[in-house]
């Protein structure tokens, strides 16, 4: 226990304080000159001590303070109604939605190319070149034309950002599940050979087994993915609801600190995500008989 | 049976072209004069397909029956947008079974010439994206889909052609300002902080966690602050590029540097080497790979940065710029122009870095063995 102390936990928590020391330092230096402006206008000489707290405290500052960003952050979404639409959690909610959403379908469509592309021939000398093209383009791109014209023949909502997250999604997974499913040595597929396994049996009971640990590493990828689809197919929409709407209107408004706490929402959402995919992998290889490494 | 189990793609092409006379003409306002040629082409294609024995003049065969028959189908569909009848779906779908089958035969080509199989390896993947554009042109015009729901590709070309000068200023202004100015920043800062880190072995094990967290956050929302801190121009872009690169290069570099073996490390101990000559000559080339993979990653991440950053506010130029105001305006052809664009500069810089890659890492296994 000390050493995992040692050697992970204390070097992380004085590297965040270092973060954060940082973080005050550059709030001051950036909310300096602004606030030495409005104190000349205001025909004041506030001694240093005073100045340092006044950068700190500024209702649209350049650079929030963390404990203003902390405050701004547990007020809108422990002190509010959830079904306020300034809560914070009714926002996450809304992009966990459509994260979740094409998450799923992205990683269903990925496997499925994959199952496809492992099994026939055609499919992997002509797909899978593209596949690995396609991840080179910035697919991101196309987000806003996708909302607007899904909502001009009349589909809104969360069909048309769940398509974008999937989009996102289904690439790690179909390129790390055609790597999964290829795992399995010779040996053990001329082992399946001298069983007589049909194909069907050769992947029910070698290859999709073998490909599990794969999948779930693909899919913590493809779930950040997702949810940075989902934040981005928010913006065209007009800022309605949703993380990303919530940066864009704070950005209409210079609400710094909104938009800071807003970006700690998706922060957190991002990383309990991650962490979900991960749980849920290593469940799942422990329930298939996987010792720990 | 067996021959026609194989050849299931001619056989079902057969079916449908028969079944397509009940149907014709192809197009619903009279004109039928052109579906004979088509018929013919299919149904010698189908045939030849199982009939000839030799590899080469099979694949002659269905490469010609298959894409002059589409061919026709679509230059029968100029003028007759959204009049196709069952037939031209039918005799399309022919025509795209025959193509498959014509992938299909040339996938199982074993060959030992290098010059050949590398040919094949471009022109099977070549086939396929042409045929995705061919079926995207057949149905936008035959089914008469909406120009602002999805414009032919030919429609996008057109565009493309006719507004090089826009584009072209749009890519000077994201790519070579915003996006190469933060790519190299970005990169550089991450790999010199992987060094610091490296030398001091606390900072490392605080800088991973930290960074293999940072890596999943959709860092992409500091957009809108770095255009508030930066301006609308090319720096606020270059801002975001440089902070979404910077911690996956950071986290590849330190991963890399700890995989150099002991074997080759304790050598150079007894060649009494300090630490930055070992540096420089072992750790350094064996994280090569692990720099490439960031680099590689990084020249997506850079592109998709600064094109969403673009959508907070920019000058009047610029890709993400154009992309959201003529999606606004419904000129849905300038934004695939667009698109194109960008994932042919995607796909340059990808290359360019892949290119490099090999130059460098010659000696790695996956190279070596490709």
């Amino acid at each position: 226990m000390t050493d995992r102390f040692r050697d992970k936990l204390l070097p992380v928590t004085v590297l965040l304080l270092g973060i954060i020391a940082l973080w005050y330092a550059g709030a001051y230096a950036m909310n300096a000159p602004f606030q030495r402006d409005l104190d000349r206008r205001a025909g004041e000489t506030p001694a240093f001590s005073e100045f340092f707290v006044r950068t700190m405290t500024q209702p649209k500052p350049t650079l929030p303070a963390p404990h203003q960003v902390a405050q701004n952050f547990f007020e809108n979404t422990f002190l509010r109604k959830v079904t306020s639409s300034r809560s914070l959690v009714y926002h996450a909610g809304i992009t966990l939605s459509s994260t979740l959403a094409g998450f799923a379908i992205g990683t269903l469509l990925g496997i499925l190319i994959a199952v496809g592309i492992v099994h026939v021939t055609a499919l992997d000398r002509s797909l899978m070149p593209w596949i690995i093209t396609s991840q080179t383009i910035p697919i991101l791109a196309l987000a806003p034309m996708i909302i607007v014209v899904l909502a001009a023949v009349g589909i809104t909502g969360l069909i048309p950002k769940a398509l974008i997250s999937t989009y996102l999604s289904f690439f790690p997974v179909a390129v790390g599940m055609v790597k999964g499913l290829r795992s399995p040595d010779v040996l053990h597929l001329d082992l399946m050979r001298t069983y007589n396994a049909s194909r069907w049996q050769t992947f029910w009971k070698l290859r999709l087994p073998a490909s599990v640990p794969f999948l779930f590493a693909s899919m913590k990828v493809a779930v950040a993915a997702s949810l940075v689809g989902a934040i981005v197919g928010e913006l065209p929409t007009g800022a309605v609801a949703g993380i990303g709407a919530k940066l864009l209107n704070g950005s209409y408004y210079s609400q710094t600190i909104d938009m800071f706490s807003a970006l700690v929402a998706g922060s957190i959402v991002a990383a309990l995500l991650v962490a979900a995919v991960g749980l849920v992998g290593r469940l799942v290889e422990r329930g298939m008989g996987g010792r720990p490494a | 049976m067996s021959i026609f189990l194989r050849n299931w793609q001619s056989v079902l092409a057969l079916a449908l072209v028969v079944t397509s006379f009940a149907f014709l003409p192809i197009v619903s306002s009279g004109a039928g004069g052109t579906s004979w040629p088509i018929v013919l082409l299919l149904v010698a294609g189908a045939v030849g397909g199982v009939a000839l024995g030799n590899t080469v003049a099979v694949s002659a065969v269905l490469f010609i029956a298959a894409h002059g028959a589409v061919w026709l189908l679509l230059s029968a569909l100029t003028d007759h947008a959204g009049r196709a009848t069952p037939s031209f779906w039918l005799l399309l779908a022919a025509s795209w079974l025959l193509a498959w089958r014509l992938v299909t035969v040339l996938s199982a080509i074993r060959t030992r010439d290098r010059r050949t199989d590398i040919l094949l390896r471009l022109f099977i993947p070549f086939l396929f994206g042409a045929w995705l554009l061919i079926l995207w042109e057949a149905i936008v015009g035959g089914a008469g889909i909406p120009f602002v729901l999805l414009p032919p590709p030919s429609a996008v070309a057109a565009r493309f052609a006719n507004s090089l000068p826009i584009l072209a200023a749009d890519v000077n202004q994201t790519i070579f300002k915003a996006v190469l100015f933060g790519y190299g920043v970005g990169c550089g800062a991450g790999f010199l902080a992987a060094i610091v880190a490296d030398r001091f072995t606390f900072m490392q094990r605080g800088l991973l966690p930290i960074g293999n967290l940072v890596s999943a956050l959709p860092i992409i929302g500091i957009a809108p602050i770095m255009v508030m801190w930066f301006g609308f121009d090319w720096q606020s872009k270059a801002a975001v590029v440089i902070i979404m690169t910077f911690f996956p290069m950071l986290v590849n570099t330190v991963t890399g540097l700890a995989a150099a073996g002991h074997m080759e490390r304790d050598l150079m101990r007894t060649y009494a080497s300090g630490y930055w000559q070992t540096l420089a000559k072992l750790r350094l080339p064996a994280a090569m790979p692990f720099i490439f993979n960031a680099l590689k990653i990084n020249s997506t991440l850079a592109l998709i940065g600064a094109i969403v950053a673009e959508f907070f506010g920019t000058p009047v130029v610029g890709m993400g710029f154009r992309i959201s105001t003529e999606v606004g305006r419904m000129n849905v052809d300038m934004v695939w122009a667009e698109i194109a664009v960008a994932a042919l500069a995607g796909s340059v810089f990808y290359g360019v870095v892949a290119l490099a890659e090999r130059a460098v890492t010659f000696w790695h296994p996956s190279i070596r063995g490709g």
